[in-house]
Parts: C-alpha cells; sequence; structure tokens
C-alpha cells in the first residue's frame, strides 16, 4: 500500500467546481509532479466543506489547515512552503481577514464550532468516488448489523425511539412511515429517496449526494430490509450533474462490493437501487407528484388517501424519504436510538441541516442541533449581515414556508415552534435579510415561483395564487388598495384548505406570514404609496431639494433618458413621467441635493 | 460481500490510508524540513516515520512538518510533542535512529535521551 504523508482535500461540490476547483486540482497534481512530492502527498476530490462563500476550498492534513478562495497562482505558493517547508501560508486561511492569530485548523472556526456534523459528517473528509473511504468510515457496518443482527421489527422500533423526524420538510416521523409500509403486505413494495430538491436556496441533499453518495444507498437498503422491499429508485433532479455523476459510480462499485443485489452477507437479502431523473418541476418534489413521475406519467399530484404506505410506486406499498434523512439512519442505527434522541431539543431530535444565503457573511452549508437559535446562526456560525446593515428576518421553508422577523431572532429552531410562529422547517433553505428588503416585494416573488410552478391540476393553485399574484403586482406598483389586503387573507385561506397537493396548500405561506409580521409594509405601499426600502421602483420617486440644488447641471448629463432639465445655476427638475429609476443622478450629485423616496 | 468478516477487512485496510484526517489528538512527531533540514537528510528521516507509523498500525501520532528552528547546524531536526504541549527535541537524526524514536518512544513511552539536545556536545 502507498502510504502518504499528507492528504489534500480539494471540494468538488458543485458550489467549489463552480468557482474552478478542479482546474485547482489539475494544478496541484501537475505542481506536486514536479517536485517529487507525488508519492508524498494524496490529492484527495471530495464533496462540499459547508463553506462556499470562501470556496473554493482546499484542506491539507494532518494539520487540518483550511485554505479558501484559492486561485491557480496560489498552488506553487501552498506546495512549495508548506507541502515541501511545512509552512503554513497563513494569508489563505478562513477568516484570515479579521483574526490576527488565524486559525490553522479549520474545526477551530467560528463557523465550525457550533455546528454538529451527522448527515454532513462525511462530506468534505472523504472521497466520494471511492466505496472503501466511506467503508474506512464505518461505511456499510449499520447495513451488516441490521441484516446478521436485527429483525425488521427492531428496526422500526429503533427509529421510532430514536424519533428521526422527516427532513424534507413536513417532519412525519421516519419510523412511523416505516412501520406502515411493513405492515402492508404486496408482493412488491418499494424504497424511494426524494433528491428533487426544488426550494430556491436550498442545496443540502446536493451536498450529501455530491460528498457521500453511498451513506443513501446503505440507508436504503436497511429500509429495504425493514419493509420487505427489494427495489429502490432515487428521483433526483438532472440539473445536479455532478450528484448524479457520483451516485452512479456509488451505485455501480456498491454492486461490484456486493453491498448491493442479490445474497447481501450472504444473509439472503437481495436489494437494488435505481436513479431517475427529474426534469426540475417543483411538483415532482411533492410525495405523490415524485412517484407519477417515476412511472412515466407526467408529474402531477393525486390526492390521498391512499397513502404511499399502502398504494404507492406502481399502487404498490412506498416509503420515500428525503436525502438527508436517510443519511441520519445509518448511524442512528451504529451508534443506537438513545444516542440520537439526546441530540436536539424535546420535540426535535437530532441535527438539521441548513444552506444558509441572502445577506450574511458566511454563505453555506451548516448543521446544527435542533433547538439552536436563530441568532446562534446568523451571528455566530454566519459571521453577521455585511456591510454593517440590520438584520430585519429570515425566510425559512422557501415557498411554502413564512418569515422569522428580527423580534424571533432568539426562537430555537425545532419543526413545531416553526409552525407556531407562522414559518416551517422546510427542506432547509435559510435565507437572511436585512434592512434593504421589501417584505411585500419578497412575498410576490415566492408567489411568482408557485405561479410558475403549478402543476395546474386543481384550481385553488392554479387559479388562487396566480391572483394572489396580480394583487401583490398592484400593490407594488402602488394601484393598491385596502380591500386588497383583506382578499389577499382570504384567497390564501381558500387555498390553504382547499388545494390538493403540499405545494398548494403552503403557497400562500410567504404572504400570510410577511402580513402577520411587516402588515406596516403592506399598508405604507397601500395607504402612502411608498416603499420603505425603495425596493419597489413604482413607488419610488428621485426628487431635486431646490434649496440645495446649485445648478450645476452634473445630473441632467448623467441622466441616461434625459429627464433632468433646467437652467445653469438655477435648481433643475425631474420629469417624473420619464423617471426611469436608475439613481443615477442621485449619485452624481455632489451636494446631496438628490434624494429617494 | 459474502460476510461481515469481509467488510471490515476492508475497513482495516481503508482505514490506514485515511488515518491522516482524523483530528489528532495523540502525538505530533514535527520534522524540521527547511533548506538546512533537507540538506541535512530530513526527507529519509521523515518517511521513515510515515512507514513505521503505518507497519506497526500506531494510531495516536502524526508525522508533521515545519520550517527551520534556527539551530541548522543540529538538522535534521524532530519534534515530538504530546497532547498536553510538552515537547522533546531530537536533534542530527537518520533513518535508523527514528526507527528507535518509534519503538522507544512514541510505542513505548521511553524518551530515548542520548538523541536529544541536551544529549549534544559540542
Amino acid at each position: 500500500m502507498q502510504i502518504y504523508r499528507s492528504h489534500v482535500l480539494v471540494c468538488g461540490g458543485t458550489g467549489c467546481t463552480a468557482s474552478g476547483s478542479s482546474k485547482l486540482s489539475d494544478e496541484l497534481i501537475a505542481c506536486l509532479k514536479e517536485n517529487n512530492l507525488e508519492n508524498e502527498v494524496k490529492v484527495v476530490k471530495t464533496g462540499c466543506f459547508g463553506l462556499c462563500a470562501e470556496g473554493p476550498i482546499m484542506v491539507v492534513y494532518p494539520e487540518g489547515a483550511m485554505y479558501c478562495r484559492v486561485q491557480e497562482s496560489d498552488i506553487k505558493e501552498i506546495v512549495l512552503e508548506h507541502l515541501l517547508k511545512g509552512r503554513i501560508v497563513k494569508r489563505l486561511l478562513e477568516g484570515n481577514s479579521d483574526l490576527s492569530a488565524p486559525q490553522t485548523d479549520a474545526e477551530g472556526t467560528d463557523f465550525f464550532k457550533k455546528q454538529m456534523r451527522l448527515a454532513l459528517r462525511n462530506c468534505g473528509r472523504i472521497n466520494p468516488e471511492n466505496i472503501e473511504e466511506y467503508i474506512a468510515n464505518d461505511g456499510y457496518e449499520a447495513l451488516a448489523k441490521v441484516l446478521t443482527e436485527m429483525t425488521p421489527d427492531d428496526v422500526v422500533n429503533v427509529m421510532l425511539k430514536a424519533g428521526l423526524r422527516g427532513r424534507g420538510g413536513a417532519g412525519f416521523p421516519t419510523g412511523k412511515k416505516w412501520s406502515f409500509a411493513k405492515a402492508n403486505q404486496a408482493d412488491q413494495k418499494y424504497v424511494c429517496c426524494n433528491a428533487d430538491e426544488g426550494d430556491p436556496g436550498a442545496f443540502m441533499d446536493r451536498s450529501i449526494l455530491e460528498g457521500d453518495p453511498h451513506v443513501v444507498l446503505e440507508a436504503m437498503a436497511i429500509a429495504g430490509y425493514t419493509i420487505g422491499s427489494n427495489q429502490g429508485y432515487i428521483y433526483v433532479r438532472a440539473e445536479y450533474p455532478i450528484a448524479v455523476k457520483r451516485l452512479e459510480i456509488a451505485i455501480k462499485q456498491a454492486k461490484e462490493y456486493g453491498l448491493l443485489g442479490k445474497d447481501i452477507f450472504g444473509t439472503g437479502f437481495d436489494f437494488d437501487v435505481e436513479i431517475r431523473l427529474g426534469a426540475g418541476a417543483f411538483v415532482c418534489g411533492e410525495e405523490t407528484g415524485l412517484m407519477t413521475s417515476i412511472e412515466g406519467h407526467r408529474g402531477e399530484p393525486r390526492p390521498r388517501p391512499p397513502f404511499p404506505a399502502v398504494k404507492g410506486l406502481f399502487e404498490k406499498p412506498t416509503i420515500l424519504n428525503n436525502v438527508e434523512t436517510y443519511a441520519n439512519v445509518p448511524q442512528i442505527i451504529l451508534k443506537g436510538a438513545d444516542w440520537f434522541s439526546a441530540i436536539g431539543s424535546e420535540r426535535s431530535k437530532g441535527t438539521k441541516v441548513f444552506a444558509v444565503g441572502g445577506k450574511i457573511k458566511n454563505t453555506g452549508l451548516v448543521e446544527i442541533p435542533m433547538g439552536t437559535t436563530l441568532r446562534e446562526v446568523v451571528y455566530d456560525i454566519g459571521g453577521g449581515i455585511p456591510n454593517g446593515k440590520k438584520f430585519k428576518a429570515a425566510q425559512t421553508g422557501g415557498p411554502s414556508g413564512g418569515c422569522i422577523p428580527a423580534s424571533l431572532i432568539d426562537t430555537p429552531i425545532e419543526y413545531d415552534t416553526l409552525v407556531e410562529i407562522g414559518s416551517m422547517m422546510g427542506s432547509g433553505g435559510l435565507i437572511v435579510m436585512d434592512e434593504d428588503t421589501c417584505m411585500v416585494d419578497l412575498a410576490k416573488f415566492f408567489l411568482e415561483f408557485t405561479v410558475e410552478e403549478s402543476c395546474g391540476k386543481c384550481p385553488p393553485c392554479r387559479i388562487g395564487t396566480k391572483r394572489m399574484h396580480e394583487i401583490l403586482t398592484k400593490i407594488t406598483e402602488g394601484k393598491g388598495e385596502m380591500s386588497d389586503i383583506d382578499d389577499l387573507y382570504s384567497l390564501a385561506t381558500a387555498i390553504k384548505t382547499s388545494a390538493l397537493c403540499g405545494l398548494g396548500q403552503t403557497a400562500p405561506n410567504p404572504v400570510l406570514s410577511t402580513l402577520r409580521y411587516f402588515k406596516d409594509e403592506y399598508i405604507a405601499h397601500v395607504v402612502d404609496k411608498k416603499c420603505p426600502t425603495g425596493v419597489c421602483k413604482a413607488l419610488l420617486q428621485y426628487k431635486i431639494n431646490p434649496e440645495k440644488c446649485i445648478g450645476c447641471s452634473l445630473c441632467a448629463k448623467n441622466c441616461p433618458v434625459s429627464c433632468i432639465s433646467g437652467v445653469i445655476k438655477q435648481p433643475y427638475v425631474i420629469d417624473q413621467s420619464k423617471c426611469i429609476k436608475c439613481g443615477a443622478c442621485m449619485a452624481k450629485c455632489k451636494f446631496g441635493a438628490i434624494s429617494k423616496g | 460481500m459474502k460476510s461481515i468478516e469481509e467488510l471490515r477487512a476492508i475497513k482495516e485496510k481503508a482505514k490506514a490510508d485515511i488515518q491522516l484526517r482524523e483530528s489528532q489528538d495523540g502525538l505530533r512527531i514535527i520534522v524540521g524540513m527547511a533548506t538546512c533540514g533537507i540538506a541535512a537528510g530530513a526527507r529519509p528521516v521523515m518517511n521513515t516515520f510515515v512507514e513505521e507509523i503505518s507497519k506497526r498500525n500506531i494510531t495516536n501520532a502524526a508525522v508533521t512538518m515545519t520550517g527551520c528552528l534556527g539551530m541548522c547546524r543540529l538538522e535534521p531536526i524532530v519534534e515530538v510533542i504530546d497532547k498536553e504541549g510538552n515537547k522533546v527535541t531530537y536533534v542530527k537524526m537518520t533513518a535508523e535512529k527514528a526507527v528507535k524514536v518509534i519503538t522507544d518512544h512514541i510505542v513505548n513511552g521511553k524518551i530515548v535521551t542520548e538523541f536529544t539536545v541536551g544529549a549534544v556536545k559540542d
């Protein structure tokens, strides 16, 4: 066996690949060769480390030094200084910008300190395209334990006792789901994995598939043994090419090692997994829509009951779990239900992965124990709001969720508390907004998304969300009336109770929660015809203060539509009917005579 | 895969391969690899440490490199630091001496006094 004294892990997740990490590893390998280090230093392509804002990322072991924003031109320095001479390149370390003594070990930085990585435990630590690295980290041990030491009932009991709830958003207890499907007798049952991650801004499922694909395969096989199924399907978006490729490699390797296929561990248990690619419709992330799509039909939901555990895929009993849910299963089997249920809070056990984005310093993927407060996520892990702006709200649950205003920033993040305050866990998108965000515009953005993604099967969603979007557009254009707000309420309530599937039932949530916490902003748009944050352009007016204007004509010269006129040394005037609200005049005025509002 | 033993065998083999990436709470063996160290023969010393650790399945020690300590005449210099931060400095190391440091100090916890910096006579 080749022995290496150092391993360099280069992030090969989508985020870092987009910022050029594959070029870096090529360059690194070439540079190592040049310095005759290729037999001493091993280069490993791995999954997402989570700190996507600082990508491309590279970690050098055994020191555990995390290099951020690495450019091709930095490679030579890393090789010559660190790998050849053992001197860590401090200027590239994480958080170097604001620390006088930079951390050399990534685990010690603020970004990682409060995190607890269970679902992401192998992401950024192993090579996802090498099954042996997964096996080295206890991979497939849980499957072996289940097949040789446990009955299906034992597995169900462990899952029930652990208290794992679905990580896709709704939070249904996983153990219950499995026990229902197990109880239903049929000649064929199916195990499905929902990797159709559709919430704008959420990417934790993608990162797990890219960084640790085998964990999903192992958990699906465990689920198959539990409910009595020999066939699994992973429904993954075609827009995730790296995840699909790594899954394909993982399935191939698992079959070669006999960890999928016939007679696994000589126990007579057969299990096979196939991939189905989704074309990117949001509604195919809904469980019945997803199964309809796997069956080869147009992705439309169907009424429940019958629930999938009774009649699911091809009308057979089926369980469908989310990628992140599966990622927790093998560890629960190995470490026990008590270990898992000790993590997190009273009603929500374990951890949750969040894709943190928006107006926050450390954009990326974080995994926290349930019950961590939003404040800790935003300020301690996320590094706070950039440019000294104020925190206004956080949006969780994407188009199905709602907002958490600044006044509730100390709310612990759990399934039930989030629902109580009008939001939801969702699949784990967490978008941070600062004082410059208009909440009406935000609600409109999410409605626009649901209008586009509505499959059209049921009228409440097809017509209702469209009408809501029209009202919101009217309000942001300054044509709203107070009765519009009442109409929004009644439409929202009607859609919530009458839509066919989860997509429709939750579509009004962004509107309801912004109305709940930011009604004054709606009223400002409707009554005062003003957008307090200046986002809604139709409500914006640039004005020249005649007392401050000295008539220099600079604004008029810079106006792209020539709507500013006047006489030199006299105050100038903006023609509001022609103004496109670009703000160029305000930026150019040297006397602060132009204001917006 | 026909048995759990088979899985365990793969695991043991693969584990040794990625041991390096686990968090280190054991001993750190730091080899001075500046120009002076390399010129004095630090590279074979370091390779010996890496090979011995792997051969003997030592899991509580990691080999890293560092720059020049300033005592270039005593290179190759190797420092062994334990969890509490206690440091032993070995000087004028060779591959043969490295094996002895592994067997005596790393495995059995007995410092090889005759190789340490204090034992050098000018």
